[in-house]
């Protein structure tokens, strides 16, 4: 049964993963998200679904413990905030090589270095560039709200073993550790081991007597093999670019000016639209949905009627280059954002969209 | 002469046969090097217990990274050092499985040491297989953490000098201490008794995970011909004077 709750979106990722029936959940503590692993250990998944909850002893730990469970077939996931996720780099190209499906969560703070524990989008490069070494990408999730926070869970599980590659929900810290009411969708068996035989062949699950040995690697010496192996997974991206971008539009349609912003910056911008729209500018709000694949074309449908793209993150302008490589110069584009753990205010974004692409009053 | 050669070749007259998990895969190994033979004892065990189709193995970064051409098992092939953790993975969400890993001494007693440690720790279900050559063999023979004192590695060419390259390190006494261990030995593969002996060290630390007993650690002193600049036969006098002393074989926990 599906169930109405107020919780904290770090709280709603492990609700949400239990009952989609993940098979595993390995994690180290930072804050802010320390949540999500306390949650599962508090509910004892183990004891119901048999859902594994593991705290490992480090960020590398836990990402090649999702290694070993994704090449066994598994939904296997972990959570973490930035600088955890970036000990996860070497493992997340490892995977993204070995065609292996997994979640991983980052409810980002401010960097870099320790940084501070307050939210901030400064990670988004390391999400949707790639991250660790060589030629991939992570399919990224951003959530705006305790409700995607638990949705996105199952969407991601969904989307990486449909594409055998590695997904990340790219929260914040405010996301991660608000209150909202969600609704919580009804418990869902795990896969059994028969239904991984028969749906995920590649896995390695015990060599069966009528098929080859199944091998779970990244390494390919000989350089003309190894790069068919890249480009058979970038025409996965190439899919995922044509299929799979999700995306909300808010009043684009006429639309003179375009707040684009994801996450927590999409429910402040909104609120900035309003006042924009209130002091009669013609403001509408795309706000992606996944960040790769990034809503491009999209993005160039709006760019005919646009004097201007104002791009609103808690960094200090990292999605706005993808913004400009979109629109290809046909329309200005500007940046926006409060950093280091600062979260801006929509009387903040509505002025520096007055001040940036209208000239100011 | 062809009725002699049909007797010899009836099956109650074979002595010796291989083993149809190893596969039929040229080796890359250097000659003389330990890894074919361990690679061949590991697929005797696996076929004796008749588990082909219930074990699946992980791979390290090293010399034996493409191990999974030469054992016909399901392989998973780690990063570098960290196969623990995929193993720990594994045998959780699939206990009905024998779950191993085949790892170096650069990959198990460096980079991957926090990962060793905590699974053993851990008492993770899993059999560890130890490859200690001292050196690193992959990457042109730079010192190990393994690397016994005065031993020459083109990263300590002169022999290793404690006080400026650090001490070796004993690792598998190390994680005897722990209390997740079941069982932990170290042999060697440079006799045939040596072989027979290994062969049933990491045949009871098989038998340890049937038993859900904890971890197993089976190391196994070996020789890198190539990286210690030596013939084979050099190599094996070299290990048992210089190697042995300091890494005495035999069983070191057994519970
Ligand atoms: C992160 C990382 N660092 C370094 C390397 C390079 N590298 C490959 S194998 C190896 C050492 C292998 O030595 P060992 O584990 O003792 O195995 P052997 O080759 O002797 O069997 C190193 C340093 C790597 N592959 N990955
Ligand atoms: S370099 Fe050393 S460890 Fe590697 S195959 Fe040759 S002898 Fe064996």
């Amino acid at each position: 049964m599906s169930e109405l709750r107020l919780m904290k979106g770090n709280e709603a990722i492990a609700e949400a993963a239990i009952r989609c029936g993940a098979d595993g959940y390995f994690g180290y503590p930072i804050t802010p998200q320390s949540e999500v692993m306390e949650t599962l250990m508090a509910l004892k998944p183990w004891e119901t679904t048999g859902m594994v909850v593991l705290q490992a002893e480090s960020e590398v730990a836990s990402i090649n413990m999702l290694y070993g469970g994704a090449g066994c077939g598994k939904r296997v996931m972990t959570s973490s905030s930035s600088p955890g996720i970036s000990l996860m780099q070497e493992g997340l190209s490892y995977m993204a090589g070995a065609e292996l499906p997994c979640l991983v969560v980052n409810v980002v703070r401010g960097g870099p270095g320790l940084g501070t524990i307050q939210p901030a989008q400064s990670d988004y490069f390391q999400a949707v560039k790639g991250g660790g070494h060589g030629d991939y990408k992570l399919i990224v999730l951003a959530p705006s709200s305790v409700q995607e926070m638990a949705d996105f869970v199952e969407l991601a599980f969904d989307l990486a073993f449909k594409y055998r590659n590695p997904a990340m929900i790219l929260s914040d810290g405010m996301i991660g550790q608000m209150m909202e009411k969600v609704e919580l969708k009804p418990q869902k068996k795990r896969w059994t081991n028969e239904d991984i035989d028969e749906m995920h062949p590649w896995a390695t699950t015990g060599k069966k007597k009528d098929r080859e040995r199944n091998i779970i690697t990244s390494v390919e010496l000989d350089s003309e093999k190894h790069e068919e192996a890249n480009k058979r997974i970038q025409a996965k991206y190439k899919e995922l670019q044509e299929k799979e971008v999700r995306y909300e539009a808010i009043d684009t349609d006429d639309a003179e000016y375009l707040l684009m912003a994801y996450g927590s910056s999409a429910r402040i911008s909104l609120a900035a639209k309003e006042i924009l729209r209130a002091k009669g500018l013609k403001v509408g709000l795309l706000r992606p949905i996944t960040l790769f694949p990034f809503p491009v074309k999209q993005l160039q449908n709006l760019t005919g009627q646009l004097k201007g793209i104002l791009s609103v993150e808690m960094s200090s302008g990292q999605m706005v280059e993808d913004i400009r490589l979109a629109v290809e110069g046909k329309v200005r584009v500007e940046h926006f954002g409060r950093y280091g753990g600062v979260v801006h205010s929509p009387e903040e974004v509505a002025n520096a969209l007055e001040q940036k692409l209208t000239g100011g009053k | 002469m062809e009725a002699v050669i049909n007797e010899i070749k009836k099956p109650e007259n074979l002595v010796y046969g291989k083993t149809k998990v190893l596969t039929d895969n040229v080796m890359h190994y250097c000659p003389g090097c330990s890894h074919g033979v361990v690679h061949k004892v590991l697929s005797e065990i696996i076929e004796e217990m008749d588990i082909q189709d219930q074990t699946i193995g992980v791979a390290p970064v090293g010399c034996s990274v493409l191990i999974y051409n030469y054992i016909d098992i399901d392989w998973q092939e780690a990063a570098h050092g960290r196969a623990p953790a995929l193993a720990t993975a594994m045998k959780r969400l699939r206990p009905d499985r024998y779950i191993f890993t085949y790892q170096g001494d650069g990959d198990l007693a460096a980079i991957g040491t926090a990962e060793t440690i905590h699974a053993c720790n851990r008492g993770e279900n899993i059999v560890i297989i130890f490859i200690n050559n001292g050196i690193y063999g992959m990457t042109g023979g730079q010192m190990a953490p393994t690397t016994i004192e005065g031993m020459k590695s083109s990263t300590c060419p002169f022999g290793r000098e404690p006080v400026h390259d650090g001490n070796p390190l004993k690792m598998t006494e190390l994680l005897a201490q722990l209390p997740g261990t079941a069982y932990v030995t170290r042999q060697s593969v440079h006799t045939a008794g040596a072989v027979r002996k290994t062969k049933k060290a990491i045949r009871k630390a098989f038998e340890k995970q049937k038993e859900n007993k904890g971890t197993s650690v089976v190391e196994v002193v070996s020789t890198c011909n190539s990286g210690w600049k030596m013939t084979p036969v050099e190599a094996n006098k070299w290990m048992e004077e210089n190697m042995f002393p300091f890494y005495p074989l035999g069983d070191i926990k057994d519970v």
